[in-house]
């Protein structure tokens, strides 16, 4: 594997990109001692808000603090352009293929995605065949994870376009870098991403049913205060001003979503749910789960209600399907793919299988319906016997897995133990889209693996987050 | 607002109210049971404490005997008691997470800081020393609560239905005093200035932190039916029965006024305060002193149905 790009001094190594002039001028000057005094002070003040948000861990409060990097990622203006028309042009996409999906299937017919990929994928909603939603819009919130591997080269590694999360990470970043470091500020001009909730709320009120006569109420659904998301659902609904409901807050009758008020039923029209498919309407989907509303899908089927994300997009996620998105894109855009996807093969298909099995220790291979970076085996990185025991799984239920070349993810410098040391990053942008087209803060969440040479950046695995900063001219 | 928003606003302000009355009667318990048997008689004052917490039954559940040791541990630290300074606690910090977007920092900083010290007082005092300042320490949280709540928060519907919790919790419990001490306050009990009684008196006071404020409104030393006066119908008592139902009615109003609709708990709560405000203390001992609290603690459990029925579900 080669070196891996740096954000900052590029492929060789001996010339700051443009981007990173001031920051890598300011590095040289601020004594070591004084970034680390910023690096406590910023821990301290995440401690206190993540007070708030580790004690919903209960007994293991310290572990679900997520590190913060207090040296920021930077995307030039130019850079963060390409970057929005390949997501706008990604998520066109996304919406155009799920719509697809439950309605004319053209896709299928014209045989580029194979039936049963669809059909007999766990996240495919039978309900939702030929139901329609406002403006045709399915997926109005997506987290697309970047990664970068030269200057000029974006893959997308995945499409989160269920319930993404982490976008709190990115506003409180900002909120804390502002404090910290206000001369870091002055010598940038620094696009804000403080506006995304009323990008958000403005998103999710153009979607509302197209019987909503007046101010839409909008709410966000949340499974409840033991949810390991809690704290951002909390947070959002803060910033968004909404009311922040769990499943028995919400009734439904003659088709119709309500919340208990203490001025009696107040009509609901869109839902901003961080609740997943199976637990929504235990009517419908699990009839186990006490989060949802007995009777949800009734109202949406009836087009009284907005949900946010529609049901069923998980069939757009799934990372078997994804490796069809180029060509989804060409076939739903007339378009090239402006960003990439990762070659992947699909162990489900033999000659792939063969391929990756005579190839395991130089591979990336995950699981079809996993996430979070569990369940798998990162080739070079990986032990002989953990290997073997993984193409024993492998060989076991091919379909459930597929594999990628170990892709050098880009480095940032990053403050760890030794000093200032680059580090591997991915990039998770917020792409919301409305009755008026797609909007996307500048900005996201960058997540860094703080290990060195580590490639995971989940947050589950030692991972910790950055600023990420998009320059304005 | 959410009928469950309001429903843990108000629960949490009375989990802490309770947990700080808790505190007084065991505070004013130890004191009574530290004086020697001539002042106090024979009673169990540790019996009587469970009795004014009105958990009896849940506790000779667990216990034969109602001592020091063992009330002690069931009103403070017990777990199996719903209604311990401990539950209260933990019950109140529930209520707030689920609801921590509708509290102010402030108020959400004192109930978690709270909630996080509660554990360093594990499962109970090494001396009575440290139960001492155990029973501070609580009576110091809900005091910081209560002012965070009062400083901070927006006066709209959030704020009155966590007044009243405070008001509900407190006039339950100066009623329940009542109810288990009434018999001390009757005007014809023959031992009336006695050592005993004084210390009975003094204990009963304390438990509503009223000592001081009663020589401050009569002037005059300790006599029970000044006592049963201060207690049930002083307006200037902020722990009188009266007092507890001003700020009710008051609350209730704001709703109300906000809501721009009036309902059966702004009736009855309004009916209370009425026949309080129209009450003398003649009248009461005449009709009978118990009689009054029974039917009061049944009234104002029924404000209390009224107005989860009304608002909170």
């Amino acid at each position: 594997m080669a070196a891996a790009f740096d954000e900052m001094k590029g492929h060789d190594g001996d010339q700051v990109r443009p981007a990173y002039g001031e920051l890598a001028q300011w590095l040289k000057e601020v004594p070591p001692d004084v970034l680390d005094y910023r690096r406590r002070e910023a821990e301290l003040i995440f401690r206190r808000i993540g007070i708030t948000f580790a004690v919903y861990g209960e007994a293991d409060a310290t572990e679900r603090l997520i590190p913060f990097d207090v040296i920021p990622r930077i995307m030039a203006a130019s850079e963060w352009r390409f970057l929005e028309k390949g997501l706008t042009q990604r998520v066109n996409a996304l919406n155009l293929f799920i719509k697809d999906v439950y309605g004319a299937r053209e896709i299928l017919r014209a045989g580029i995605i194979p039936e049963d990929l669809v059909f007999r994928n766990p996240a495919f909603r039978p309900e939702m065949n030929g139901q329609r939603v406002p403006h045709d819009i399915y997926v109005h919130i997506a987290g697309i994870d970047i990664i970068r591997v030269d200057a000029d080269t974006f893959y997308v590694l995945e499409d989160n376009a269920r319930t993404p999360s982490g976008v709190s990470y990115m506003l409180e970043n900002r909120e804390i870098m502002m404090r910290l470091f206000p001369e870091l500020f002055s010598r940038h001009r620094i696009a804000p991403v403080e506006n995304y909730p009323d990008e958000l709320l403005a998103s999710l009120k153009s979607v509302a049913p197209l019987t909503t006569s007046k101010e839409p109420t909008v709410v966000l659904l949340t499974p409840g205060v033991f949810n390991s998301a809690y704290y951002e659902h909390s947070f959002l609904a803060d910033k968004l001003g909404v009311e922040l409901v769990e499943g028995r807050d919400l009734f439904v009758k003659d088709e119709v979503v309500y919340m208990r008020t203490t001025q009696g039923p107040q009509r609901v029209d869109v839902i901003y749910r961080r609740v997943d498919d199976d637990f929504i309407d235990p009517l419908t989907f699990r009839a186990d789960s006490i989060l949802g509303v007995p009777g949800l899908m009734s109202a949406y089927a009836a087009g009284n209600v907005t949900l946010a994300n529609a049901v069923g997009t998980g069939i757009a996620d799934d990372k078997a399907v994804y490796s069809f998105m180029p060509a989804i894109v060409k076939f739903y855009l007339g378009e090239e793919p402006l960003l990439k996807n990762v070659p992947t093969w699909r162990c489900r298909e033999e000659e792939h299988l063969k391929y990756v099995l005579d190839h395991l220790p130089e591979l990336v291979v995950k699981e079809v319906h996993g996430s979070g970076g569990y369940g798998m085996l990162i080739g070079p990185t990986a032990s002989k016997i953990a290997i073997e025991q993984f193409r024993a799984k492998l060989k076991a239920e091919p379909k459930n897995f597929i594999a990628q070349p170990t892709l050098a993810l880009s480095t940032s410098p990053t403050c760890v133990e030794e000093g200032v040391a680059p580090r591997h990053v991915d990039l998770r942008p917020f792409v919301l889209t409305g009755r008026n087209g797609v909007r996307i803060v500048p900005g996201g969440l960058t997540r860094v693996a703080l290990k060195k040479g580590s490639l995971v950046v989940n947050s589950s695995q030692g991972g910790g987050t950055k600023d990420t900063w998009v320059l304005d001219s | 607002m959410l009928s469950r928003t309001a429903d843990n606003l108000y629960w949490l302000s009375r989990y802490v109210e309770r947990a700080e009355y808790l505190a007084r009667i065991l505070d004013a318990t130890q004191r009574l049971s530290a004086l020697p048997l001539a002042y106090v008689g024979a009673s169990n004052e540790w019996e009587s404490a469970v009795l004014t917490a009105g958990c009896a039954t849940g506790f000779f559940k667990l216990y034969d005997e109602a001592n020091e040791e063992n009330v002690t541990d069931y009103l403070a630290f017990s777990t199996a008691n719903s209604s311990s300074i401990r539950s209260c606690f933990e019950a109140a910090r529930h209520n707030a997470r689920a609801v921590r977007t509708a509290l102010t920092m402030e108020m959400w900083d004192s109930i978690n800081g709270t909630w996080l010290e509660l554990k360093r007082y594990g499962n109970g005092p090494t001396s009575r020393e440290e139960f001492s300042r155990f029973l501070r320490w609580v009576q110091e949280s809900s005091l910081r609560f209560d002012g965070s709540a009062y400083r901070t928060m927006l006066r709209s519907d959030a704020y009155w239905f966590s007044r009243l919790g405070v008001y509900m919790e407190r006039a339950d419990n100066t009623a329940r005093i009542l109810d288990v001490k009434y018999h001390l306050l009757l005007p014809d009990n023959e031992r009336v200035g006695g050592p005993l009684d004084y210390f009975q008196w003094a204990a009963i006071l304390r438990s509503v932190s009223a000592l001081t404020a009663y020589h401050w409104v009569y002037r005059d030393s300790l006599k029970p039916w000044l006592v049963a006066d201060l207690l049930i119908l002083k307006d200037e008592l902020p722990r009188s029965l009266s007092s507890c139902y001003e700020a009710i009615v008051r609350n209730l109003d704001q709703i109300a006024g906000a809501y721009g609709r009036q309902g059966a708990a702004q009736r009855q709560a309004r009916g209370m305060r009425t026949r309080l405000q129209n009450s003398k203390m003649d009248g009461i001992f005449q009709r009978g002193l118990h009689e009054f609290i029974s039917e009061f603690i049944t009234e104002n459990n029924r404000l209390g149905g009224a107005i989860t029925e009304q608002f909170l579900l």
